[in-house]
């Protein structure tokens, strides 16, 4: 048995420690927002966040997230009130949808280093997220209202 | 192409109106007596008590409203607009009915192919062309061809999804006026309620056993669109929340009690058996629990996705080899010698006399080739599977419901209807989805685990080696320009066919030439004296399918930039020749709208450039400007403009989001996508080889939607064509390089 906090529920999984994150979240423990696109840490449509930092669960092996603390979409803290879940829904983001949770838990982590980040620093962080639907203007345009947004709560 | 003649608004409005009206409603009658049957209102059929259904659109129970969405939603908004143009006519606000897709039935048969199929260029809206658009509507009718393609979402339910809204509306305002004793004319409809004049409302639900008991108000029209409270405005698309909280449920987070998973190794030859397998190493990896071997390939049963994909791989398999060409390059060479009368598809458009043409002036030839390109949706290949002795169920998101019920049924030896389909929200398509690959696979695996649902998941790599491409093209155009004019055009290409190919998979052959093929080459709307638009159809080549925009994306690469070809040789502004040349008044005001947009001065120079493309694709014109950069580090896209005329813009956010998608769609692949065969299979197997756009890459693209054309069009496809020659004649405006061949990488870097 490998046990990690998902969430903030500690959880239990019979699994060999090789399994990625990804599988363990989606067919062990049906948590789906996390969307296997690529499986080679190419299209970002995976990223959850552990302990804090946006990682790609299709190249974490379970046996080394055992112990440490997985959030994904489903787990924010607060989310109606999320500035960034807030800004892609003004924005009308997502058009079919499937990269979006990946899109918005790589956009938060952007946002926790850099409060108001420029179009250069978005696309460095961003680049790894592929969305074939071709959301880019609005995924921009959704960070920086999502930055302004926060700053205006402090 | 001055012969064309414009039919009337009015004349048109007029037209629409009584085939919409006769087509959807005319065979329903009485909602009580809508008997189940094959031809009839599949919402009849199940229908529980006190409940009514009014068309099959509109289903109201005593609990519920249920507005059926009737195309497949693959991003492009389906699941919201459709149902929204129902509630808009029955009052009714978002959140006070549910959406579901429809299930297969001939009364779901897309009437916005009508156009499509007719052997008319969209412009012409003559007598002729109209009779042959409704004779190709009559055999849609009669074929019940339910499919999602070709831009039709809106062309196909505009009128039909506002009227079953209106019936709905009317009828049940005739059940409140029998009940309540009011004449019809003192009622009015809100938020779901009929109005009393009294001020006592009536909620719909509450009026669903009246309604049933009378027969439907079927002469109720919709109403002006100057009465909209929705439509036409910015609105909020009803599954973006949803999808931002990822709480959309897409067809591969489906969960069933008991259920187990399953993922496969299937021959990369397209479409051969296998021949033998080992699979003593996967027999032995943890969580696997059957290994079964399906006609051209072996799938593994496990405990979960991950545990299958590792021992599939783990199988060494031996395979048929391929029928086309093993290796790339005599797929070229293939193409290359298909430029003869024995693969002719057909003389699609000839205007006065070419051969006379060409010898005017100076002649400019070139050859241009459009490379096979995957579709690759993020959401890949899967479906839920359970055979039982009664027939099987299937849960997976496709675009043809009842030719997945055909070619499901084909697989195991069952009859179509004992094939029960569940359509699922789908994350994208771009074609992918027209084709089966997931399905008949998944109907041979839950056959041989009878009574177990069994959850498919194809890898990436899987879905790479299986996707039936975009079709491969080279264009050998010729022309002629003198005294400043383009004289003559005489456009061929060679290529694979398409929808020949997908409908052949459908279980629907066709022998006429591949009408895709002519998209991009025929519709073209200068006034050129001389033209020709030819289609060769190569033979014995990789199979090939529908790909975002089609025929379209390969010939308006071709023709656009072959245009732009001649309108440099005739020493002429690339846009100021287009809206000189253009022959259709509102065509001719899009190019005017985008160069005002643009702020057009011309194509710039020294390092910086401006193309301009212009192209027609079902129905609707589209005409894009791209501007670039060429710095130390390659060509950067530093901006586009693109003007869009589709009638009416119905869903104006998500209008903006679908042409900018496009646009970021025919761009990225242009610029770096192509798929290879060797050794029979494809060698671009993940995201890294075959990457389109990405963010770092996007332009700032400013969108214009006009409302000229006298019918409602789409907006899925026609942002893709313009984009790749819009960006290859910017290039070269800004370098003097003519890039004729997709993908650009292989000839100049970009940042």
């Amino acid at each position: 048995m490998i046990e990690l906090t998902v969430n903030g529920i500690k959880r239990q999984v019979d699994v060999v420690p090789e399994m990625p994150l990804l599988w363990v979240l989606r067919d062990e423990l049906d948590i789906t927002s996390a969307k296997y696109g690529c499986g080679v840490a190419q299209c970002g449509a995976c990223t959850v966040h552990i302990d804090g930092k946006a990682v790609r669960s299709c190249q974490s092996h379970i046996g080394e997230v055992a112990g440490k603390s997985v959030v994904t979409l489903e787990g924010l803290d607060n989310k109606d009130q999320h500035p960034v879940i807030q800004a892609w829904i003004e924005h009308q983001v997502p058009q079919c949808g499937y990269c979006q949770a990946g899109q918005i838990m790589q956009a938060i982590s952007l946002l926790a280093r850099i409060s108001k980040p420029t179009d250069e620093q978005i696309n460095q962080v961003m680049s790894g997220n592929l969305c074939r639907c071709g959301t880019y203007p609005r995924i921009r345009a959704a960070i920086h209202a999502a930055a302004s947004r926060k700053m205006a709560e402090k | 192409m001055g012969h064309m003649q414009s039919l009337s608004r009015r004349a048109f409005v007029f037209g629409s109106a009584a085939v919409a009206g006769g087509i959807a409603f005319g065979a329903y009658g009485s909602a009580e007596a809508a008997a189940p049957s094959a031809d009839g209102n599949p919402l009849a059929v199940g229908l529980g008590p006190n409940s009514v259904t009014f068309n099959p659109w509109v289903e109201i129970s005593p609990d519920k409203i249920t507005l059926i969405a009737q195309h497949a939603d693959i991003g492009q908004g389906v699941g919201s607009v459709q149902p929204i143009m129902i509630a808009e006519e029955m009052d009714l606000d978002p959140g006070q009915f549910e959406v579901r897709f429809a299930v297969p039935s001939p009364a779901y048969f897309n009437t916005g192919f009508a156009d499509e199929f007719a052997p008319f260029v969209a412009a012409d809206q003559s007598p002729a062309a109209e009779e042959a658009r409704a004779k190709s509507l009559e055999w849609l009718r009669q074929s019940g061809l339910q499919m999602t393609g070709g831009s039709s979402t809106l062309p196909d339910t505009y009128d039909k999804l506002r009227v079953a809204g209106a019936v709905a509306r009317e009828t049940l305002k005739a059940a409140a006026a029998k009940r309540s004793g009011i004449a019809v004319a003192d009622l009015r409809t809100q938020s779901g309620h009929v109005i009393l004049p009294n001020g006592t409302k009536i909620a719909y639900v509450d009026l669903s056993a009246d309604a049933a008991k009378i027969p439907p108000v079927l002469d109720a029209k919709p109403r002006d669109p100057s009465t909209w409270r929705m439509l036409g405005k910015p609105m909020m698309r009803l599954d973006i929340r949803d999808k931002v909280m990822g709480e959309l449920k897409f067809g591969i987070d489906l969960r069933m009690e008991g259920m187990l998973y399953a993922s496969v190794k299937l021959n990369p030859n397209k479409g051969q058996p296998l021949k033998s397998y080992d699979a003593t190493k996967a027999r032995a990896m943890p969580g696997v629990k059957k290994i079964l071997e399906i006609n051209n390939g072996v799938a593994v049963i496990a405990t979960n996705s991950w545990y299958a994909m590792k021992a599939v791989d783990a199988i060494a398999c031996e395979w048929a080899p391929s029928v086309y060409p093993a290796e790339q390059a005599d797929h070229w060479k293939v193409l290359e010698s298909s430029f003869k009368p024995e693969f002719l598809g057909k003389e699609w458009r000839k205007i006065g006399d070419i051969e006379t043409g060409l010898k005017t002036g100076t002649r400019v030839e070139a050859e241009y080739r459009a490379p096979y390109v995957a579709h690759q949706p993020l959401e890949p290949l899967n479906g839920i599977g359970l055979v039982t002795d009664k027939g099987m169920e299937l849960w997976v998101g496709h675009q043809s419901p009842r030719f997945v019920q055909y070619v499901a049924a084909t697989a195991i030896g069952l009859k179509p209807e004992q094939i029960t389909f569940h359509n699922q929200w789908t994350g994208g398509s771009f074609g992918h989805r027209l084709e089966y690959e997931n399905v008949r696979v998944l109907a041979e695996i839950a056959n041989q685990m009878k009574g177990t649902p069994v959850k498919l998941v194809f890898s990436r790599e899987e879905d790479f080696l299986q996707d039936i491409p975009r079709q491969i093209a080279i264009a050998r155009h010729r022309g002629s320009v003198d005294k400043g004019r383009i004289v003559s055009a005489d456009l061929q290409l060679a290529s694979t066919a398409p929808l020949k190919g997908l409908l052949e998979r459908s279980g629907t052959p066709s022998k006429d030439p591949d009408g895709q093929l002519a998209a991009g080459l025929w519709n073209v709307y200068y006034d050129i004296p001389h033209f020709r638009g030819t289609s060769y159809e190569a033979q014995g080549l990789s199979p090939c399918t529908t790909w975002r925009s089609v025929g379209a994306s390969t010939s308006g690469f071709f023709t656009e930039s072959f245009i732009d070809e001649l309108i440099h040789a005739a020493g002429l502004d690339p846009m100021k020749a287009r809206i000189a040349m253009c022959t259709v008044p509102h065509y001719r005001k899009l190019l005017e709208t985008l160069a005002q947009m643009s702020d057009w001065k011309g194509p710039l120079g020294n390092g910086r450039g401006r193309g301009v493309a212009f192209v027609e694709s079902f129905g609707t014109p589209t005409a894009e400007v791209v501007e670039v950069t060429m710095t130390d580090r390659g060509i950067r896209i530093d901006k586009v403009w693109v003007a869009v005329d589709v009638g009416k813009v119905v869903d104006p956010v998500n209008f903006e989001n679908q042409v900018q998608g496009g646009v970021i769609w025919g761009l990225g692949h242009a610029i770096n996508c192509e798929l290879t065969y060797a050794k029979g299979a494809v060698q671009q197997t993940n995201y890294n080889h075959h990457e389109a756009m990405r963010i770092y890459q996007c332009p700032v693209i400013e969108v214009r939607g006009l409302e000229n054309d006298p019918k409602v069009r789409g907006v899925g496809e026609p942002p893709v064509p313009p984009a790749a020659p819009a960006l290859a004649n910017a290039i070269f405006a800004a370098t003097g390089k003519r890039i004729r061949e997709m993908p650009f990488n292989k000839f100049i870097d970009f940042v």
